[in-house]
């Protein structure tokens, strides 16, 4: 390769003739080594990803360990379990954690709900036009800003709102949604479906049409193939789903805020109203979610649901 | 594939291990370094400031083109923003926090090299002052200062041993806000928002200062409990407090983190009365919405706000600038009335009154000394009461009880 463009070679080493300057030498190298190419090739972003991401979380669950001093508040570098134990052993705090858990868990049985038919409708049954505008209806709102997005609901379940505006014209209402657990419940799901139908519609997509019709040969009625044959076969794109939209909800704080209007506490609106007064507090606060995304994924495991990636 | 994931998950484990271990060998060194930090036990008792002895300005130099600023919203409005910075050439930078440990959060590392000032309330100032946090001020290049009223030109808020950290600028009170579309009169008590009959039509401050008011509120109507200052309460008297707000909780509609949130609820619809700002009052009356605001016979709890220097501010001479500016009687008069709270300047009354008639008396800019009494100005929870003694409840209990007992 390296001899078809001993131009390029000798532009880029003025010094070096004929092709033996310390540019084609490096360069031969390279490539008569895949592992140096590798090498130079994964090393900037393997830095960045170990200095930026895995040093920001010791640095994280290092600072869980500390305490402030209560008046000025600055941290003061002693080791203890103060705040891990105020966590576990404070009922307010067991109650968000639950309360967020149960969040995320039922955003995500919802959005799979009404994921799994809507992605099927879309990989198997809709005509390639009808596909691509499905398509566009599914991801046109990932380009919208997320605060957009929550705002126009604010817009929606607010008391003057569309909401009851619509529902007084049929003579329901008003109702009280807005600053309420359910109200943020609806816009979690709503938020977060694209995240699940895109890796179900991914999954059903590769099951092949024989398998599905040779369980119609062998008798097996619609329930009964949806059962046995596609929803295994599409579990994996559904677990990958879970994990978006589960692991969203579960850090989420800005929806609890402007939908629930304080008054629906999650573990993101402790971390972040404690950030400001109380960063070792917010900092072990913060090692719950990835606890329970870790419990969350070997059970995933166990499940059998990578086997197929 | 079963056993590769099983070596990618140790290996990735391993390299948390050995970054963790590396930081903290890193961290232990720098902890040596700042070995006086834990001397203290919540009063500022025995406590010093580390950046007192830190030489002040002693002349105005050519200002730096900059000035970033940590301020309240509404604090920094353009009408007199906007002269300062063709008559300085300092172009300001801000950023709006919404609670006072905000504040205290931003000014760390002594405004971390970016900010100037932070114009915090008297409940933030101390915390700033003895982190580190301020840098000392040579008020004597502030005129504005001398025609302050007494109170405000050296309060212990923002002035320790005689050292000055900033500038006292204005203060105000915490009104209780009502929709005039839910109230043909209006409320006389903060009892409304304690009462059934607006359940779910509430918004109150989140915030744990919020308990103050509702100590303010026991203080008027359970004598028995003894409390005579918001912010220094007994363990009884926190826990009555806590109980009174804890049953408050049920009504509450909105517990209101930033003062946009709460204009737009109540423009909504969704709340009627709550707890509030003047901000919030004057905005809704520019939007036209037929708002009200009163002081209940209660009285409220208020603030007392300061232009702090920040210990690491990169643009001293601007900052010096915005203080002499922020504190002559004119912009003062014009911060007062567009905010609805009272100037510290005494000259400012008749500033106030060519702007809107009338408007020095109504924020009481001519006689402050009685009012100054009826509202209980924001300041720190300490474990040590007023009196001596370690009985009080300090504001990190407040924290806790705020976040774990009351919302």
């Amino acid at each position: 390769m390296s001899v078809t463009t001993p131009a390029g070679a000798a532009t880029a080493a003025p010094a070096g003739a004929g092709g033996h300057g310390p540019w084609s030498r490096a360069s031969a190298l390279l490539w008569r080594r895949p592992w140096a190419r590798a090498t130079l090739l994964l090393t900037p972003p393997l830095a960045w990803f170990l200095l930026i991401y895995i040093a920001s979380l010791a640095v994280l669950l290092i600072t869980a360990f500390w305490t402030i001093n209560p008046f000025t508040t600055n941290i003061e570098r002693t080791w203890n379990l103060t705040n891990l134990t105020t966590i576990l052993g404070t009922s307010a705090y067991r109650e968000i954690i639950l309360r967020t858990v149960g969040m995320a868990a039922g955003v995500t049985v919802i959005d799979a709900i009404v994921a799994i038919p809507f992605a099927y409708y879309m990989a198997r049954i809709a005509r390639p036009r009808t596909r691509t505008f499905l398509f566009v209806c599914v991801l046109l709102p990932l380009w919208a800003s997320y605060l957009a997005k929550v705002f126009a609901w604010l817009l929606i379940f607010t008391h003057d709102g569309v909401l009851n505006w619509a529902l007084g014209k049929i003579g329901i209402g008003p109702l009280n949604l807005i600053y309420t657990n359910t109200a943020v419940f609806v816009v979690f799901c709503y938020i977060w479906l694209p995240y699940m139908v895109i890796p179900v519609y991914a999954a059903l997509e590769r099951i092949p049409a024989s398998q599905i019709e040779a369980s119609q040969d062998l008798g097996g009625r619609t329930l009964r193939t949806v059962r046995s044959v596609i929803l295994p076969l599409a579990l994996p794109g559904i677990v990958a789903g879970s994990i978006f939209t589960f692991s969203l909800t579960l850090g989420d704080y800005i929806t609890p805020i402007l939908i629930g209007g304080g008054n629906s506490t999650l573990i993101g609106n402790v971390i972040d109203s404690n950030v400001v007064y109380n960063l070792p507090l917010a900092a072990a606060m913060a090692t719950v979610p990835i606890a329970i995304m870790a419990c969350y994924l070997l059970a995933s495991r166990a499940l059998g649901a990578f086997r197929e990636i | 594939m079963h056993n590769l994931i099983g070596i990618r998950w140790r290996a990735a484990a391993a390299v948390l291990l050995a970054g963790a271990l590396a930081l903290l060998a890193g961290c232990g060194g720098s902890s040596s370094s700042a070995p006086n930090s834990s001397t203290s036990s919540g009063a500022t008792a025995g406590l010093t400031v580390p950046t007192a002895n830190l030489p002040v300005l002693q002349k105005i130099g050519k200002g730096e083109g900059q000035l970033n600023l940590i301020a309240w919203l509404g604090y920094l409005q353009p009408q007199w923003v906007k002269p300062f910075e063709q008559q300085t050439g300092c172009m300001i930078h801000a950023t709006y926090p919404n609670t006072s440990d905000e504040f205290v959060t931003l000014m760390k590392n002594g405004g971390g090299g970016v900010w100037d000032m932070a114009s915090s309330s008297g409940d933030a100032d101390l915390r700033i002052i003895y982190a580190g946090d301020a840098h000392p001020v040579n008020i004597n290049l502030i005129p504005g200062w001398k025609q302050f009223f007494p109170v405000f030109q050296s309060p212990p808020f923002n002035t320790v041993n005689g050292v000055h950290y900033g500038v006292s600028l204005q203060w105000g009170p915490n009104v209780l806000m009502y929709s005039k579309k839910a109230f043909t009169t209006p409320p006389t008590s903060w009892n409304v928002l304690y009462s059934k009959q607006y359940a779910g039509k509430i918004s109150v401050y989140d915030g744990p200062i919020y308990i103050a008011d509702g100590a303010m509120y026991l203080k008027y109507h359970d004598p028995s409990l003894g409390i005579t200052d918001p912010y220094e309460l007994t363990q009884p008297q926190f826990q009555a407090v806590v109980n009174l707000l804890k049953g408050q909780h049920p009504l509450v509609k909105q517990y209101w983190s930033s003062a946009p949130a709460q204009i737009s609820a109540f423009a909504n619809g969704d709340v009627t009365v709550g707890a509030s700002w003047p901000y919030q009052v004057s905005a809704l009356t520019a939007q036209h919405f037929p708002i009200g605001a009163v002081i209940p016979k209660e009285g409220a709890t208020g603030w007392a706000d300061t232009w702090m220097l920040a210990a690491k501010a990169p643009h001293p001479n601007c900052a010096y600038m915005w203080m002499r500016y922020i504190s002559t009687p004119k912009v003062q008069a014009e911060q007062a009335v567009s905010y609805g709270e009272t100037p510290d300047n005494m000259l400012a009354c008749s500033y106030m009154n060519q702007i809107a008639k009338g408007s020095c008396a109504l924020y009481h800019a001519n006689a402050p000394a009685a009012y100054f009494k009826t509202i209980a100005l924001w300041k720190t929870p300490v474990a040590q009461c007023d009196n001596g003694k370690p009985d009080c409840v300090p504001y990190a209990n407040w924290v806790a009880a705020w976040n774990t007992q009351i919302k």
